[in-house]
């Protein structure tokens, strides 16, 4: 019989907060962290807005200090900050550097779209192109690593099980809760870090300016930039950021007494293959029904327990399509379709990362009992509102609600799907 | 030897170990130092110093006395 596995601890890093009390404070509020950023506009970019975390208080700065990840990339920075905060959390102290014991029940995943690549384009290629190869350091191999993240998580906390990375573009912070969620059901591990991190950079989002698929008409009002759900969305804003969550075996959290925040009761990933309606970049109808049908019957639950959908939403023409997805596998419409709300409304779209940090949104919001204010759908997709009643939407903070199981799905590019189906216990 | 220790410093994980070092402390065995940082200590020795240091010295530099008398030999 397999495990069941619980979320005991979390930590964030977003572009509207660092750290879980700023960031329950900051979605209550519907707070943004989208900003006009000078330099998409020197380096001509159509979208000149984006979510950018905050990592330079002193407290952070200090911890950079402490374990030397000063050098790493932002990537190594968001998520070693979100581990050790979910961890903390999880009611477990930091390890000493050295002079420590190998965890060896414990691992590490730590995903991301893109990777590392500000050590390139910000170390590597100017210091070897400028005949510098000597000079380049020790510590830019470790720091190159896709798996940097884990690999220093690892160090951070001495955790000896699986240490590794995952990567399906938008779909990997989804991804990555399900494959520690599927090790510890198999009894490979006690506890898993799982998560998933990215960094801003214009060489990552000059790509997708280039595609037209970044929202560009909102320069001169950042914070209305982000529309998911709204017949005036027009392309996404990019963000970057980490989420981390600690999931536990069950049984084991409940022997250490320790808080437990949800249970994930049903996940499924899969892809649809770029074939008929889905491409490379579109996800295709059949490949998401199958995996959002596919993730209620692992929850063994009925459609109609779903109170709410934290959405993937990302602010672009392919928001009406995913309502529907939603709408035909659970077979409920109009004021029977749950609450759905969209986090990149307020953070912009961080790609890898936004799977973890939108769950960890969820789960907040579960275990809090409200749902944060979806922003700038007052004037709501004619082809969402055919659908579902716009009250559906929450379009302001809604207080003292109780929901007992949420859903959170991912899509991505390569028409790669997963979805997590949580419960409160 | 002040300024070597100083260097030295930023690459170690106990920083009360740099306190107590003495000439004959390992760089590596005592002072809680991930080998691979002695090319970052090179480095760092070139810039402060303004000398540079051959690759074959990597394999002499096991002590900070070791470390003094390359420098001093430049």
């Amino acid at each position: 019989m397999r495990k069941r596995v619980v979320v005991t601890g979390l930590g964030v890093v977003a572009s509207n907060a660092t750290g879980i009390d700023n960031f329950l404070q900051a979605i209550r509020c519907g707070q943004s962290g989208i900003k006009f950023l000078p330099k998409l506009n020197e380096l001509k970019f159509a979208c000149q807005v984006g979510g950018i975390p905050d990592i330079s208080k002193p407290e952070h700065l200090e911890f950079f200090s402490k374990y030397h990840f000063e050098d790493a990339s932002d990537n190594v920075k968001y998520s070693t900050l979100a581990a050790a905060e979910a961890w903390k959390d999880a009611g477990f102290d930091l390890p000493d550097p050295i002079d420590s014991d190998t965890d060896y029940d414990t691992g590490v995943i730590i995903g991301g779209g893109v990777g590392n690549i500000d050590v390139f384009t910000d170390k590597i290629i100017p210091r070897i192109e400028s005949g510098n190869v000597r000079r380049l350091r020790s510590n830019i191999a470790e720091f190159t690593m896709f798996s940097a993240a884990s690999a220093n998580i690892s160090f951070l906390l001495a955790l000896g099980n699986q240490v590794s990375a995952n990567s399906s573009a938008c779909s990997t912070g989804a991804e990555s809760i399900i494959l520690g969620v599927e090790r510890i059901r198999h009894g490979l591990a006690k506890r898993m870090l799982v998560g998933s991190s990215e960094i801003a950079s214009p060489y990552v989002w000059g790509c997708f300016d280039s595609m037209r698929v970044l929202c560009r008409g909102f320069n001169e009002s950042p914070q209305e930039a982000s529309r998911p759900m709204s017949a005036t969305a027009a392309g996404f804003v990019p963000a970057a950021g980490s989420g981390v969550l600690l999931l536990e075996d069950y049984e084991t959290a409940i022997e250490r007494n320790a808080k437990i925040y949800a249970e994930v009761i049903g996940t499924a990933l899969n892809s649809g293959g770029q074939r008929k309606d889905g491409s490379m970049q579109a996800p295709g109808t059949e490949g998401v029904r199958r995996c959002l049908a596919q993730s209620l019957q692992d929850a063994k639950i009925e459609p109609q327990e779903i109170d709410y959908i934290c959405g993937h939403l990302s602010s672009t023409m392919a928001d009406p399509i995913e309502i529907k997805n939603w709408a035909a596998v659970l077979g409920r419409n109009g004021h029977d379709f749950p609450y759905i709300n969209s986090l990149k409304s307020i953070t912009g779209h961080s790609l890898g990362a936004s799977g973890t940090i939108e769950t960890i949104a969820a789960i907040l919001q579960m275990h809090h009992k409200f749902l944060f204010p979806s922003v700038n759908c007052n004037d709501v997709h004619p082809q969402i509102s055919e659908i579902i009643d716009s009250k559906k939407i929450t379009h302001s903070l809604i207080e003292n609600i109780e929901l007992n199981v949420v859903a959170k799905a991912s899509f991505g590019f390569g028409d790669i799907n997963s979805s997590l189906i949580l419960k409160k216990i | 030897m002040e300024k070597l220790l100083k260097i030295i410093e930023k690459y170690s994980f106990n920083k009360e170990l740099i306190k107590d070092a003495t000439p004959d402390s390992r760089i590596i065995a005592d002072l809680s130092i991930n080998s691979t940082r002695i090319v970052d200590i090179i480095l760092d020795i070139e810039e402060e110093f303004n000398i540079e240091v051959e690759d074959s010295a990597l394999a002499k530099m096991v002590t900070i006395r070791d470390v003094i008398n390359i420098i001093e030999k430049k």
